[in-house]
C-alpha cells in the first residue's frame, strides 16, 4: 500500500479526501490496483501466510477512501434534527435512515456516518421491525461497502469494458415483444422495483421475470397455497404466544436475518414480576441441527428434516386436528418422541389461542399447511394471514427450473440478472453455467466480479446498499425509503436502473425513479404539509407513513383438501443418509463470504468461524469412527463433495447439516475458498434437505478454527458459571441462583476503596432472554475497530473480540441442552489485572470503570494471565501496521486504533459515556438519564438482554435488575466485586416431560 | 598544589627514601617479625602479603576497619529511599485507584524496601573498600622493591615506613634483619 | 574423558588441599590457565567456543525477529499470555543462584571446601542472570519502553510504576541481585587480578590487570578493610539470595489463578532454585575438572557435599510438590482441585510427570554413597535435574493458565521454532561467557585457598598468636 502512503503524507479531512480522488484517477493508481490485488491473489488466510491478513485489512479498505468523501448530490435526510447542510459540525456524526433487505425480510436501519463515511450500522427504532436492534449480517455490510474486491468495472465476457460499449451493445439487441427476454432477480420487495417490474412485462409482452433465492420464503407461501388454496404470507405473533412449536424453524437465527421475531419473543422471556413468570412461554424445537432456537427451547425434539412432515401429521392428529388421521406410532426408539408429541399436544390444547405452531422455511408445503390447520384448529390468535403485496407466482425453485429449461433449449436469447450469483447458488441438477453459456447476450448485475459475472456476457457493478436509493416493503407492505450515504464507489448501479433503462431505452437515476414512485402516492394534507415534506419526513423517519399496509384476512384450512394433497405430495424414500442445507450465520447464502467481520463472527452453536463444517451427531461419528477434521466426500449421484467433520452434540442421527455460502471460488480474498461449496450437491429435489446420500472418509484432514476449545471446555465442569433453572424452581425457591455458590466473607487487610459518589456504571446481563444471536460481538468489533487476524491467528486463539458469546452445553451428548451467556469485562471494583500491571497501564476511574491506557502499556501480559475471565485481548502482531492512512475510513474515530504489543479490553463504550457527559453538561444537566447511554452491545442487542447504566441510582434500570434474587456475580468468591452481573437463565419446562 | 608537594604528600620523588622493606616466606615468621619490630617501638609499619595473614593486624598494630558502620547508615538510607519513593508515588504524586487498594500502604513496600537496603548496603562496602584504601592507585613507592611483585605470590613483606620517627634507614634495616627477614632493601618513592 | 576421571579411587587418596602443594605452585597451577599462550589453548576449546558462539549468533537473530514482527512469533497466546519466556526467566533466575549462595553461605559457615567452586559459581550467576535478564525485557510487547518498568523520571506519560505489582518487585529484586552478585565476584576477584598483574612480563596484560587491580599491594591495611567488606557482602548476598526467588515467586503467589495463588511458593522457589543451581554448578565443574585438570582442587569430596545439598533439596522440591496435592484437596475448592488434578493427569500429564522423575524420583540415588561419588552418576543427574526444574517453571506457568476458570476460555500451548531457538539461543550465551571467563581469568580464588592452605600447613590460629 506504500503508493496511498507516499501519495498522501499526513494531510488529513477533506484535502486528503480530494487528493485520494485525484489519485485514483491516475493511470499509475490503476495499475497499482491491479498489481495489489490480482483477481486471482492467494487466499489471505492459509496459516502460514497471516501477514496477508494484514494486507487483507489493508485491502478491505484500499479503494475504500477514494470515492467515501463524495456526498450523494440528490438531499439526504438524516435521522437527526435538521439536514446536514444546516448543522454540520466537522467530527459530530449523523445519522441517516434507511432499509434493507435480506431474502424479503426487510429491516429499517439507522447509519451512522463521520464527515459523510458510514462507519456504524444500528437499527431503526422508528422501523417496526426494527425497534433500534440489528443482526450480526446488517451490521457488518458497512465493512462490505468499502471491500476493494468488489466489482468496479463493466465486464465484457470476463474483460474489461465500458459502459458506452454495454450500452451500444444493449441497443443492437432486437427484443422485439421480447419473447426471448427474461429476468432473473433475487426476491422483490421494492414496490419501486415491482412497479418497473410490471413496465417492462408489459412493454415485452412475451418476457418474464423469474425471482429466485437460495434461501427463500417460497414454501411458507405454496403451504398457504396448500391449506388456503392461495399463497398467503403467516404472521407469527410471538408476544402473544404462550405455548410456541418450532417445526424445523430456527427463528432467532438462521432462517430469520432480521432482529424481528427475536423482539417479539423475547417479549415474553423477561422476568420481573411472579406474573412474567406465569406470561413466560414455552418453546418446543423440533429440528435436526442444533439450532440456536433448539438452544432457547425448553423442549427439543432431534428429527431428520424429513421426519418433521410425518411429526406434523401425528401431532395434527394427535389433536384431532384432521380427520381419518391417526397418530402414527413408530414406537420403541421413538418413544422420547412419542412422549414428547403427547406432552406438547396437551400443553397446546391447553393454551388454545395462545398456542402458536410455525413451520421453518425449509420445510415442505404440506408441513406449513399442517401449521396452519393446526393453529386453525387450536383456534390459535398468534397468527395472521396476509396476501402478498408483491406478487410472487414466478418465484422459486420451480421457477428457476424452469428458466433453466428454456435457456438450455436456447430459447432464451437475453437474460438480466438483476444482483445475485445463480451460477454458484443455483441447484446442482440445473447446470445453470451450462445453460447460461447457451444464451447469446446475458447481463449480470452483481455486486461482486463473481462466478455469474464471469460467465456473463455482460457484467455491471451493483451499486451496495448504502449507496443506492431504493425502497423495500415489509411482507405485510410497511414500506421504507432507502437512502445512500455516499455515491456508488465504484459507479456501482442499481436494479431498478437497470430495469427502467431497458424498458425505456435511456438511463434514469435511481432516485428520480424511486422518488417518481412514491411523491404520486403521497395525499399532501395540512398536518403532513405538501409532498415533498411527506417525503423528506419518510427519508427522515426511514418508514413510509403513507405506505398502504395489508389487512390480515380471514381464511380457513380445507382439511380434506389438505388430506388428499397431503396424500398426493411425493415422497422420497428415506434411505442413507440425510443432508440438509442450512443458511450460514456469517455468509448467509454466500453474498457475505467476503466480509472479514462475518468470517470472523462465531456459529452461535458450535463457535466455528472461517469455514463450514458436516455436522454430524456424536453416534454418527462413532459409526463412521470420524472426529473433528476429517474430510469426508457426500455422495448422490453424479454429484459429490467434500466437507470437514465437525461433531454436533444434539444432531440427528444419521443425518449431516451444512450451511450454504462457503466455498466460493471466484470471490474477494476473504472469502476465496473458506470452506467448501454445498451447493454441489444441492438439486431440485432436494433443495432444502436430501436423502440417500452414501459419506465416506477421504483420509484427508483440514483444520476447522473453532473460539471455544472443542470437546473440554464445552461444558462447565460443575462450576457455577453459566447459572440456570427452572420457574418452577425459581417459585419454589428464588435464592436458588445465589446458593449455587458459597460466596465467603471477605475480609481486606485494607481499607477498601468506596464507590458511592457521582456515576457508577454497571452491567446486568439478563441471560434468560438472552437467545445466544451474535449481534453484540460484531456491533462491539464495529464500534471499537476491532481488527479482523484471520483463521489461523483465530487458532492460535488470538482473535480480538471484546466480548464474546460463551457456550455450554449440558446433559446427555445425544439431546443437550444448552446455555449462550455473554462476556463482556466484568470491570471489577477489586480488579485483579489491576494490581499486577507494573506501569500503571489499566487503573480505576472513579466512575468504576477498569481503564486501560493503551499508549502506556508496555505488553507484559500479566494482566490477561491475572484475569479470571480471560476478557483481555493482546495484540501480538501489528494487525494494522500495512494499512494505508484511508483504513480509518470505516473506523470509528472516537475510539484508538491499538498497535502491536499492547493490551485491550472491553471499556463499556467509554467514548459513549463521555459523549454523552459531554452532551448533558452542554444542556446545562449534571445527571445523566437512565438509559441515556447505550453500550453498543446493549443498542443492537434484539432481545434487550443487555442493560447498562448507573448502580448508584437506585431507580435505574440496572440497579432495580441487580435487585433481583437471579442476580449473581460470577465468581464473586474471589472477592473482585464485579460490576458485570448476570440474571440466571430461567427455562420453562413442561412438567409432564421433566418428570 | 605544585607536583612536588604532591609528591612528598604520597611519598614520591627522587633520592626520597620511603621505606625499608624486608621478605619473609611464612606468614607466621612475618606476624613473629612483625611482633618484634613493633616491640622495638616502630608504630608506622605495613605488611604485604598474597592473603589475609591472620593475627597480622595485632602484631603489627592496623586499627580494625570501621566499613561496618558505613554500610549501617547506608543500609538505612536505601531502606527510607524505597519507602518514601513509593509513598511520594502512590499517594502525593499520581493518586491512581488501582485493584480497589490504598494509595499507600507499607504491607506492599516490604519487598522493594528490603531489596533497596541490600542494595545499598552492597553499594557502601564496595565503594567503601576502596576510598578506606585509597585506591585506585596505580603507582605506590612499595612497588619500587626488587621483590614487591612476589608479595602476591608467595612472599610476606614487612614495610617500616620513613615518616616513622624512629626511622634510620640503616640501623632500621638491621632490625629488620635481626627479626629474620631477608632481601631487605631501602625502597627509595 | 581423562583417565583420571574414571578412576573415583584415585581421588578417593587426594585429601582437600594437599599439604604438598606450595603457594608458588598453587599460583602456578590456577595463573597459569589464563597465561598461557593463546595459541597454546587445546583446540577442542576453540571449537567449543566457536560452537556456543554461533548459538549465541542465533539468539541474536531470533530476538530482531521478535522485535521486527511481535510476540506473535512465539506461541503464546489467549489464556497462556506467559509461556516459554517466563519458563526461561525463571530457569536462569534459579540457577544464578547456587554461586551467590555458595559463595555467600558457605563462606559464612565457614565451609573451606568452598573456595575451590566459589569463583565459578560467581561468574556462573552472573552469567545465569544476564540470560535471565533478557526474557522480561523481550518478552514484553513494546520492549522498546520497557524502561518504563524502572522508577526514572521519564517525560513520555509523566505516570509511576505500580509498587503493588511483583512485576516491578521483580524488576528491583533481579536488578539487585545482579548488582550486588557482580560486585562480590569483583572482589573477590581483585587480588588474583594483582597476582596477575605482578607475573605478567606482557606490557599490554600489565596495562589491563593493573588497571583492574586497582593498585592493589596486599596491604594489611587494604586485606583488613577488604575481609570486612567481604564478610558483609556475604552476608547482605544471602538473605537477598533468599529474597530474589521469594519475589520471584510472588509474580505467581500473589495471583488469582488456581495453581499461582499458593502460600508454599516461596520456599518452595528458593529449594528449587539451589537445586538446580547447585546442578548446573556441577555440570560445569565437573566440565573444567576434566578439561583443565582440576582433580586435586576440585576433589571428590566436594563434589559429594554438592550431591548431598541436591538430594536435600531435591527432596523438599518433593514435599512441596506433595502439599501442593493436600492443599488442593484440602481446601475443597473446585477450582484449586481441578487445576491439580488436570497437572497429572490433564493434556500436560507429560511435562508434569518428568518433572516428578526428573526433580524427585531420580535424585533419590544420591542416598547410595557410591552413587554420590560415581562421577557419570553425578553427571547425569546434574543434566536431568535441569531438565526437571526447566519442567517444573514450564507446568507452573503455562498449564495453569491453560486451563482457569472459565472452560470456555482454556486452551493448549504450542511452542514455535523461534521459542525453542530463542531457549536454545540463552544456553549458548550461557556457554560462552563461562567459556571465555574460564580462559581468561582465574577460576579459582588463588589468595583465598593459599589462605587455606596457609591454616592447614601450620595450625596456626589467632589464639597462638596471643599465646605468643
Amino acid at each position: 500500500m506504500s503508493l496511498i502512503s507516499i501519495q498522501t503524507p499526513n494531510v488529513t479531512g477533506k484535502k486528503y479526501w480530494r487528493s485520494l480522488n485525484q489519485l485514483a484517477n491516475t493511470t499509475e493508481f490503476r495499475e497499482w490496483v491491479h498489481h495489489e490485488f490480482p483477481a486471482n491473489a492467494t487466499e489471505m488466510l492459509d496459516g502460514n501466510s497471516r501477514r496477508t491478513v494484514l494486507k487483507l485489512m489493508a485491502a478491505s479498505f484500499g479503494l475504500a477512501g477514494l470515492a467515501a468523501c463524495s456526498r450523494p448530490v440528490e438531499h439526504i435526510f438524516p435521522n437527526s434534527a435538521g439536514t446536514e447542510a444546516d448543522n454540520y459540525l466537522p467530527g459530530e456524526p449523523f445519522h441517516y435512515a434507511t432499509v434493507m433487505s435480506i431474502a424479503g425480510h426487510v429491516t429499517g436501519l439507522l447509519v451512522e456516518t463521520h464527515d459523510g463515511r458510514p462507519t456504524k450500522i444500528e437499527g431503526n427504532p422508528d422501523h417496526p421491525h426494527s425497534l433500534g436492534a440489528a443482526t450480526a449480517i446488517q451490521q457488518a455490510i458497512v465493512l462490505g461497502m468499502y471491500d476493494p474486491d468488489r466489482s468496479s468495472k463493466v465486464l465484457q465476457g470476463g474483460r474489461e469494458s465500458t459502459w458506452p460499449a454495454l450500452e451500444s451493445a444493449v441497443q443492437k439487441l432486437a427484443l422485439g415483444d421480447g419473447a426471448g427476454l427474461r429476468f432473473l432477480s433475487g426476491f422483490v420487495s421494492s414496490p419501486t422495483l415491482d412497479s418497473l417490474r410490471a413496465g417492462v412485462l408489459k412493454k415485452f409482452p412475451k418476457a418474464k421475470w423469474v425471482e429466485y433465492e437460495a434461501l427463500a420464503r417460497d414454501n411458507e407461501l405454496a403451504g398457504a397455497n396448500m391449506a388456503f388454496g392461495q399463497p398467503l404470507y403467516a404472521h407469527p405473533k410471538w408476544d402473544k404466544a404462550k405455548v410456541i412449536v418450532a417445526l424445523d424453524h430456527d427463528f432467532l437465527n438462521l432462517d430469520a436475518p432480521t432482529p424481528f421475531f427475536t423482539l417479539a419473543f423475547s417479549k415474553r422471556r423477561r422476568v420481573g414480576s411472579d406474573e412474567d413468570l406465569d406470561k413466560m412461554n414455552r418453546l418446543y424445537a423440533v429440528e435436526s441441527q442444533f439450532s440456536l432456537t433448539g438452544a432457547n427451547a425448553d423442549h427439543r425434539l432431534r428429527l431428520k428434516g424429513s421426519e418433521v412432515r410425518q411429526f406434523a401429521i401425528d401431532l395434527a392428529a394427535a389433536l384431532g386436528a384432521m380427520p381419518g388421521l391417526n397418530v402414527v406410532n413408530n414406537g420403541g426408539s421413538a418413544d422420547k418422541r412419542a412422549r414428547f408429541l403427547a406432552a406438547l399436544a396437551k400443553d397446546l390444547k391447553a393454551a388454545g389461542p395462545e398456542a402458536l405452531v410455525v413451520a421453518g422455511p425449509r420445510q415442505p408445503a404440506s408441513v406449513q399447511a399442517l401449521a396452519a390447520l393446526i393453529n386453525e384448529k387450536l383456534g390459535s390468535e398468534c397468527v395472521t394471514y396476509t396476501k402478498p403485496v408483491i406478487d410472487k407466482s414466478s418465484s422459486g425453485v420451480a421457477a428457476l427450473k424452469a428458466l433453466a429449461g428454456e435457456m438450455s433449449a436456447g430459447q432464451v436469447s437475453t437474460l438480466v440478472m438483476l444482483g445475485g450469483n445463480p451460477v454458484y447458488s443455483a441447484p446442482a441438477d440445473l447446470q445453470f453455467a451450462v445453460a447460461l453459456s447457451k444464451v447469446a447476450t446475458s447481463i449480470h448485475l452483481g455486486a461482486e466480479d463473481d462466478e455469474t459475472a464471469a460467465a456473463a456476457t455482460w457484467h455491471i457493478p451493483e451499486a451496495h446498499v448504502l449507496e443506492s436509493w431504493g425502497d423495500e416493503a415489509s411482507s405485510e407492505g410497511m414500506a421504507a425509503i432507502q437512502q445512500p450515504m455516499i455515491e456508488p464507489m465504484y459507479g456501482g448501479k442499481t436494479a431498478a436502473e437497470i430495469v427502467s433503462w431497458v424498458t425505456t431505452g435511456k438511463f434514469t437515476k435511481s432516485h428520480d425513479i424511486v422518488k417518481n414512485y412514491w411523491l404520486p402516492q403521497f395525499a399532501a394534507s395540512k398536518e403532513q404539509g405538501d409532498k415533498e415534506q411527506i417525503w423528506r419526513k419518510a427519508l427522515h423517519d426511514g418508514v413510509v407513513a403513507a405506505s398502504k399496509t395489508v389487512e390480515p384476512i380471514k381464511v380457513t384450512v380445507d382439511a380434506k383438501k389438505l388430506a388428499s394433497a397431503l396424500a398426493a405430495e411425493p415422497q422420497v424414500a428415506a434411505a442413507g443418509i440425510e443432508v440438509g442445507f442450512y443458511p450460514s450465520s456469517s455468509a448467509w447464502d454466500g453474498r457475505y463470504a467476503n466480509n472479514g467481520w462475518l468470517q470472523e463472527a462465531p456459529d452461535p452453536i458450535s463457535k466455528l468461524v472461517w469455514g463450514n463444517a458436516a455436522m454430524i451427531s456424536p453416534k454418527m461419528a462413532r459409526d463412521h469412527k470420524l472426529t473433528d477434521g476429517d474430510v469426508v466426500s457426500l455422495t448422490r449421484g453424479n454429484f459429490k463433495m467434500e466437507a470437514t467433520v465437525m461433531i454436533q452434540p444434539g444432531h440427528s442421527d444419521d443425518a449431516v447439516s451444512i450451511a450454504l455460502g462457503f466455498g466460493r471460488q471466484r470471490c474477494g480474498r476473504v472469502g476465496k475458498g473458506v470452506g467448501s461449496n454445498a451447493n454441489l450437491i444441492r438439486t431440485t429435489d432436494g433443495f432444502y434437505f436430501a436423502p440417500g446420500f452414501t459419506l465416506a472418509a477421504t483420509g484427508k484432514r483440514e483444520d476447522l478454527a473453532t473460539t471455544q476449545e472443542r470437546g473440554t471446555g464445552d461444558n462447565q465442569e460443575g462450576r457455577p458459571l453459566a447459572r440456570e433453572g427452572s420457574v418452577e424452581e425459581y417459585k419454589k425457591n428464588a435464592k436458588f441462583v445465589e446458593e449455587m455458590a458459597e460466596v465467603p466473607e471477605v475480609h481486606s487487610i485494607y481499607s477498601e476503596f468506596v464507590y458511592d459518589k457521582g456515576n457508577q456504571w454497571g452491567m446486568a446481563i439478563d441471560l434468560t432472554s438472552c437467545t445466544g444471536c451474535n449481534a453484540c460481538v460484531v456491533a462491539c468489533a464495529a464500534e471499537n475497530n476491532m481488527p479482523v487476524v484471520g483463521k489461523d491467528q483465530v487458532m492460535r486463539g488470538r482473535e480480538m473480540h471484546w466480548i464474546r458469546m460463551d457456550r455450554y452445553y449440558s446433559g446427555d451428548e445425544n439431546d443437550p441442552e444448552v446455555i449462550e451467556q455473554p462476556i463482556p469485562c466484568m470491570q471489577c471494583e477489586n480488579a485483579p489485572c489491576e494490581n499486577v500491571c507494573p506501569v500503571q497501564a489499566t487503573s480505576h476511574s472513579p466512575e468504576g470503570l477498569n481503564d486501560m491506557a493503551y499508549n502506556r502499556c508496555v505488553g507484559t501480559r500479566y494482566c490477561a494471565n491475572n484475569c479470571p475471565f480471560k476478557v483481555r485481548h493482546f495484540n501480538f502482531l501489528n494487525f494494522h501496521k500495512h494499512e494505508p492512512e484511508i483504513v480509518g475510513l470505516v473506523y470509528n474515530p472516537d475510539v484508538s486504533v491499538r498497535m502491536r504489543g499492547v493490551m485491550e479490553k472491553c471499556t463499556y463504550c467509554v467514548q459513549r459515556i463521555e459523549e454523552t457527559k459531554i452532551k448533558a453538561k452542554q444542556d446545562g444537566r449534571r445527571e445523566i438519564r437512565d438509559g441515556e447511554i447505550k453500550t453498543a452491545c446493549q443498542q443492537t442487542c434484539p432481545a434487550e438482554a443487555i442493560v447498562f447504566g448507573n448502580i448508584n441510582d437506585p431507580n435505574s434500570r440496572v440497579s432495580k435488575l441487580k435487585k433481583q434474587e437471579r442476580n449473581y456475580a460470577m465468581l464473586a468468591e474471589l472477592g473482585i466485586k464485579p460490576r458485570t452481573t448476570y440474571l440466571a437463565k430461567l427455562r420453562n419446562p413442561n412438567p409432564e416431560l421433566t418428570a | 598544589m605544585n607536583l612536588d608537594e604532591l609528591k612528598d604528600k604520597i611519598g614520591i620523588g627522587e633520592d626520597k627514601v620511603y621505606a625499608v622493606m624486608g621478605a619473609f616466606t611464612a606468614p607466621e615468621d612475618l606476624v613473629e617479625g612483625g611482633r618484634k619490630i613493633r616491640e622495638m617501638g616502630y608504630t608506622k609499619l605495613d605488611a604485604m602479603t598474597p592473603f589475609p595473614v591472620h593475627g597480622i593486624d595485632e602484631a603489627i598494630g592496623v586499627p580494625p576497619s570501621k566499613l561496618g558502620w558505613l554500610v549501617v547508615w547506608f543500609s538505612a538510607l536505601g531502606c527510607a529511599t524505597a519507602i518514601t519513593l513509593i509513598w511520594y508515588v502512590g499517594a502525593i504524586d499520581y493518586r491512581l485507584v488501582i485493584g480497589g487498594k490504598p494509595y499507600f500502604d507499607f504491607s506492599y513496600t516490604i519487598p522493594i524496601a528490603f531489596e533497596l537496603t541490600v542494595l545499598f548496603s552492597a553499594f557502601a562496602s564496595f565503594y567503601g573498600l576502596w576510598v578506606f584504601n585509597g585506591l585506585p592507585r596505580l603507582y605506590h613507592p612499595t612497588f619500587n622493591y626488587s621483590q614487591a611483585h612476589r608479595a602476591s605470590d608467595d612472599l610476606f613483606l614487612l614495610v617500616i615506613e620513613a615518616n616513622d620517627p624512629k626511622f634510620d634507614a640503616e640501623t632500621t634495616a638491621e632490625h629488620l634483619r635481626s627479626v629474620g627477614a631477608g632481601d631487605v632493601e631501602v625502597v627509595e618513592g | 574423558m581423562s583417565a583420571v576421571l574414571q578412576d573415583p579411587q584415585l581421588m578417593e587418596v587426594n585429601p582437600p588441599l594437599v599439604r604438598s602443594e606450595d603457594y608458588h605452585d598453587l599460583t602456578e597451577q590456577i595463573s597459569g590457565i589464563v597465561e598461557g599462550d593463546v595459541i597454546k589453548t587445546p583446540t577442542k576449546y576453540w571449537i567449543t567456543l566457536a560452537v556456543t558462539a554461533s548459538i549465541t549468533g542465533l539468539l541474536g537473530a531470533m530476538l530482531a525477529y521478535l522485535l521486527s514482527t511481535g510476540i506473535g512469533v512465539w506461541g503464546n497466546n489467549r489464556p497462556i499470555g506467559w509461556a516459554w519466556d517466563i519458563t526461561n526467566f525463571v530457569f536462569w533466575i534459579g540457577i544464578g543462584h547456587a554461586g551467590t549462595l555458595i559463595s555467600a553461605i558457605l563462606f559464612l559457615f565457614r565451609q573451606k571446601w568452598r573456595t575451590s567452586i566459589n569463583r565459578s559459581a560467581e561468574a556462573m550467576t552472573l552469567f545465569a542472570v544476564m540470560c535471565a535478564g533478557i526474557f522480561p525485557l523481550f518478552h514484553t510487547g513494546r520492549p522498546w519502553r520497557a524502561y518504563w518498568l524502572f522508577p526514572i523520571p521519564n517525560t513520555d506519560l509523566n505516570l509511576w510504576q505500580n509498587f503493588r505489582s511483583p512485576l516491578i518487585w521483580d524488576v528491583f529484586a533481579v536488578s539487585t541481585y545482579f548488582t550486588v552478585s557482580l560486585l562480590f565476584w569483583f572482589t573477590g576477584l581483585v587480588p588474583d587480578l594483582a597476582t596477575l598483574r605482578d607475573r605478567t612480563t606482557n606490557k599490554v596484560k600489565q596495562v589491563i590487570f593493573g588497571l583492574l587491580s586497582l593498585g592493589w599491594r596486599g596491604s594489611a591495611r587494604h586485606w583488613s578493610h577488604y575481609e570486612k567488606a567481604y564478610l558483609i557482602l556475604a552476608a547482605i548476598s544471602t538473605p537477598l539470595v533468599l529474597s530474589v526467588h521469594s519475589i520471584v515467586s510472588f509474580d505467581f503467589a500473589t495471583s488469582v489463578i488456581p495453581g499461582w495463588h499458593t502460600t508454599i511458593f516461596p520456599p518452595y522457589f528458593v529449594a528449587g532454585a539451589i537445586f538446580s543451581g547447585f546442578a548446573c554448578v556441577m555440570t560445569l565443574l565437573l566440565i573444567a575438572r576434566w578439561t583443565l585438570n582440576l582433580q586435586n582442587l576440585i576433589t571428590m569430596k566436594h563434589l559429594e557435599n554438592m550431591n548431598k545439598i541436591i538430594l536435600v533439596t531435591g527432596s523438599i522440591v518433593g514435599y512441596s510438590y506433595a502439599c501442593e496435592f493436600f492443599i488442593a484437596w484440602y481446601s475443597g475448592d473446585i477450582y484449586e482441585r481441578f487445576t491439580f488434578l488436570n497437572r497429572a493427569f490433564g493434556p500436560y500429564w507429560w511435562a508434569a510427570w518428568s518433572m516428578y522423575s526428573c526433580n524427585v524420583f531420580i535424585p533419590q540415588l544420591y542416598w547410595f554413597k557410591r552413587m554420590r561419588t560415581n562421577l557419570w552418576v553425578m553427571f547425569a543427574i546434574s543434566i536431568t535435574t535441569n531438565i526437571g526444574m526447566w519442567f517444573e517453571r514450564f507446568v507452573i506457568i503455562a498449564t495453569s493458565l491453560t486451563r482457569d476458570f472459565l472452560p470456555t476460555s482454556w486452551g493448549y500451548f504450542h511452542p514455535t521454532w523461534v521459542d525453542m531457538c530463542t531457549f536454545l539461543g540463552t544456553i549458548g550465551l550461557f556457554l560462552t561467557l563461562f567459556l571465555v571467563f574460564a580462559r581468561f581469568l582465574p577460576m579459582i580464588a588463588i589468595s583465598e585457598v593459599k589462605g587455606v592452605l596457609a591454616v592447614q600447613k601450620h595450625q596456626f590460629s589467632d589464639e597462638e598468636v596471643m599465646a605468643k
